[in-house]
């Protein structure tokens, strides 16, 4: 954490900098670059949502579906870690249009990212869910639970400790990869990067600006993520060494 | 309207086979920066001195956290004002095999940590050099136990390869995208790249579970 | 239906369990009548855990059948004959067995006392406050009632022992399994747990089944002590036939290294 302050502190202490030493184009592309950073945040934080709804059943189904919903779970999974996520973007931007599937590109966006880390979610999920001790598996039979319920109230609760830090790292890879979004003319934040080089060359504060927008979002998830770590491990287990 | 077209597709294929080979030799390019600049950054960023150890892992933790496709462009477009002109070919490139390079660094920190002290104290009583003691005695038993790892990273680093449609090298996706525009048919030549990547991906990944029981079995029985 | 009244508790008939190609149990008989105390002793790999694994249903039988209280727990009736027990017929004949585990199993993210309700209000449907009077009872019976807010990590092997059979005997069995259940405590903290299972003994009406290292114990609790050798019952008898006249030279062996050992 304190790296990420100082490397912080460091850029923008750099960009400071920057900008005084060109303080009137400044205001030429600052608010462009805020309304993208909107945008950026918006898909963001609809990708990772998207990411937790689908990367947990999608885990469940693999790990304990009948046999055509694992196949379905397992062909969703390989399918989107196998391929790029600039591919995916592209196949639903040009590809559902030709099944007659109009959609926003937002939605679009939005789709492709949520699904695509969903399925490296789901890996996670499955990892966690399987790091949970066998006894506490018996336990439940020794007390005649149904799966359903053992799986609901002893075994995801566990599970969601060891979850939080890769999901953490995911929704990083999230927002980096919302980056792609701008090729398929979304005004995110990398969009209005470009839009506003064309404009004003001001090449350097711009791309360096960029860079910092995305570092601070990032530190951002970074400290939340921490946040929720220890708020779930205090439930957990109070006092656990 | 055709579901799929198998004429388009045998017709598009020669032109996107040879833009396969562009994005083979990027991802080959970019994983020899990303594995060599990757150790040395986990070397500088385990240095004992702070002035080195610190900034490197600020410039680690900053290329972490940033997207690709910026630092593709910061390379293509910022570096020129300082008189680095580079064709884009080698921007991207350049900038994949940095931002990867982070992660291997990552990768060969955690090796080069899971080696007992006691190597670095024999190496001490031995009166080698820390370079010797690098080269001959830490690197070669750190690295053997990453190998699957950073082998993952080479798979995702390949994965990254079509964001140099960006800057219109004409890998594949870039490819793809031009046949799609000049035929207004886009189902075949994208989902040609999608399956591409898929095939290579999981044969990838399916190498690399057999490098790892091979790595798991020769690093149970050294000398065999 | 056999005589539910008179028949036995248990009932293992030619019951036969491999891994690959090992055969852990060989064709196993063995009754345990209504409130019997049963002791399994033997070397390890012998395949006693393995007798309470299956009946708690943790493992699936290769061959024969176990019945439990007059009615097949691993098979049901199905057209006249038996066929292999499918899930809602595994769970209604489960509820009558409870199982201790050697290394406790307790669920880390809930309090003692949620321990013990969790599954009497999930599974046996029962009014939350009557479960957690049950519990509470229960823990008093343990000797935990002040410790019914305390997580499992704040709580010392002995006890958490203790909040395990209190949460197994929340589900109201008529069998209880206990597992090597003193093999994880540090020697200190073994006396509390058998005390327990002592008191269990002599107040309920427990039909109950360990596989135990504590001889002595096994001497002074049991009605029997079944010694299994190589998946088989090699020796069986009361306490003071087994221990006093072991009539088998593998029980003897086996008693005199264990005895040698302390």
């Amino acid at each position: 954490m304190a790296l990420r302050t100082l490397a912080v502190c460091a850029i923008v202490c750099f960009a400071a900098g920057l900008s005084v030493a060109s303080f009137a184009s400044f205001r030429e592309f600052l608010p462009g670059l805020l309304q993208g950073a909107l945008v950026t945040i918006e898909i963001t934080i609809g990708g990772c949502v998207l990411a937790v709804l689908v990367a947990v059943p999608a885990a469940l189904a693999k790990m304990y579906g009948p046999r055509p919903v694992r196949w379905l779970a397992v062909g969703y999974i390989e399918i989107f870690r196998g391929t790029s996520a600039l591919v995916q973007l592209f196949w639903l931007f040009f590809v559902l249009p030709h099944f007659g599937i109009l959609l926003e590109p937002l939605t679009v966006a939005i789709l492709a990212l949520g699904l695509n880390v969903g399925a490296y979610g789901a890996e996670v999920v499955r990892g966690a869910v399987s790091a949970v001790p066998r006894g506490q598996w018996e336990a439940t039979v020794a007390l005649n639970m149904p799966r359903t319920l053992a799986l609901r109230r002893i075994i995801l609760p566990q599970a969601l400790v060891a979850m939080i830090p890769p999901w953490g790292n995911l929704f990083i890879e999230l927002l980096k990869a919302t980056a792609l979004v701008s090729l398929i003319t979304i005004t995110d934040l990398a969009f209005k990067a470009q839009q506003m080089n064309q404009i004003t060359f001001k090449t350097l504060q711009i791309f360096t600006i960029v860079l910092v927008f995305y570092l601070a979002i990032s530190t951002v998830i970074t400290a939340g993520m921490r946040a929720l770590e220890n708020w779930a491990a205090r439930g957990l287990a109070r006092g656990r060494q | 309207m055709k579901f799929w077209d198998w004429g388009y597709t045998l017709e598009i294929l020669p032109a996107l086979l040879r833009a396969s080979i562009v994005t083979i030799e990027a991802t080959i390019l970019g994983f020899v920066i990303a594995a060599t600049l990757g150790l040395a950054l986990a070397i500088l960023r385990m240095s004992q001195n702070r002035w080195v150890s610190v900034p490197t892992a600020a410039f680690v933790e900053f290329i972490r956290s940033t997207p690709i496709l910026i630092q593709i462009f910061f390379i293509f477009f910022v570096f020129p004002e300082f008189g680095i002109v580079l064709p884009a070919f080698a921007a991207g490139v350049l900038a994949i095999g940095v931002h990867y390079a982070t992660y291997c660094s990552e990768v060969y920190r955690a090796g080069l940590e899971n080696i007992p002290k006691g190597q670095w104290e024999a190496s001490t009583a031995l009166n080698l050099s820390p370079y010797v003691t690098f080269r001959d005695v830490i690197i070669p038993q750190a690295i053997p136990p990453v190998v699957p790892a950073l082998g993952n990273y080479f798979v995702a680093l390949f994965k990254e390869t079509p964001l140099l449609s960006a800057i219109a090298v004409l890998e594949l996706m870039q490819t793809a995208k031009i046949l799609g525009s000049e035929n207004f048919r886009y189902i075949e030549p994208i989902t040609l790249v999608g399956v591409f990547f898929l095939i290579m991906s999981l044969a990838a990944a399916w190498l690399i579970r057999r490098l790892e029981s091979l790595l798991d079995r020769s690093l149970r029985n050294p000398g065999r | 239906m056999s005589d539910k009244a008179n028949g036995p508790m248990v009932r293992f008939e030619k019951v036969t369990k491999r891994y690959g190609a090992l055969t852990v149990l060989d064709a196993l008989d063995l009754e345990i009548a209504p409130n019997e105390k049963v002791s399994i002793i033997g070397p390890s790999g012998s395949g006693k855990t393995t007798v309470l694994r299956m009946l708690m249903t943790l493992e699936r039988i290769n061959d024969g059948v176990i019945h439990v209280d007059g009615e097949p727990l691993t098979h049901m009736q199905k057209g006249g004959g038996l066929v292999p027990a499918d899930e809602r017929h595994l769970r209604r004949v489960r509820g009558k067995i409870g199982m201790v585990f050697q290394h406790f199993n307790l669920f880390p993210h809930m309090s003692a006392l949620k321990n013990c309700i969790e599954a009497p209000v999930n599974v046996l449907d029962l009014p939350r406050k009557e479960a957690e009077a049950r519990a509470a009872e229960l823990l008093d019976m343990v000797g935990l009632g002040d410790k019914k807010g305390h997580f499992p990590s704040q709580l010392s092997g002995g006890q958490q022992q203790r909040v395990a059979i209190a949460r197994a005997l929340a589900m109201r069995p008529k069998v209880m399994l206990f597992d090597e259940v003193t093999s994880a405590l540090d020697p200190e903290l073994v006396g509390e747990v058998l005390n327990v299972i002592r008191r269990l003994g002599t107040e309920h009406n427990l039909t109950m089944l360990m596989v135990t290292h504590q001889m002595g114990f096994a001497r002074e609790f049991s009605d029997r002590v079944c010694f299994f050798y190589g998946g088989r019952i090699c020796e069986q008898g009361t306490p003071d036939e087994l221990f006093g006249s072991p009539r088998q030279e593998r029980t003897k062996q086996f008693l005199s290294a264990v005895l040698e050992a302390g």
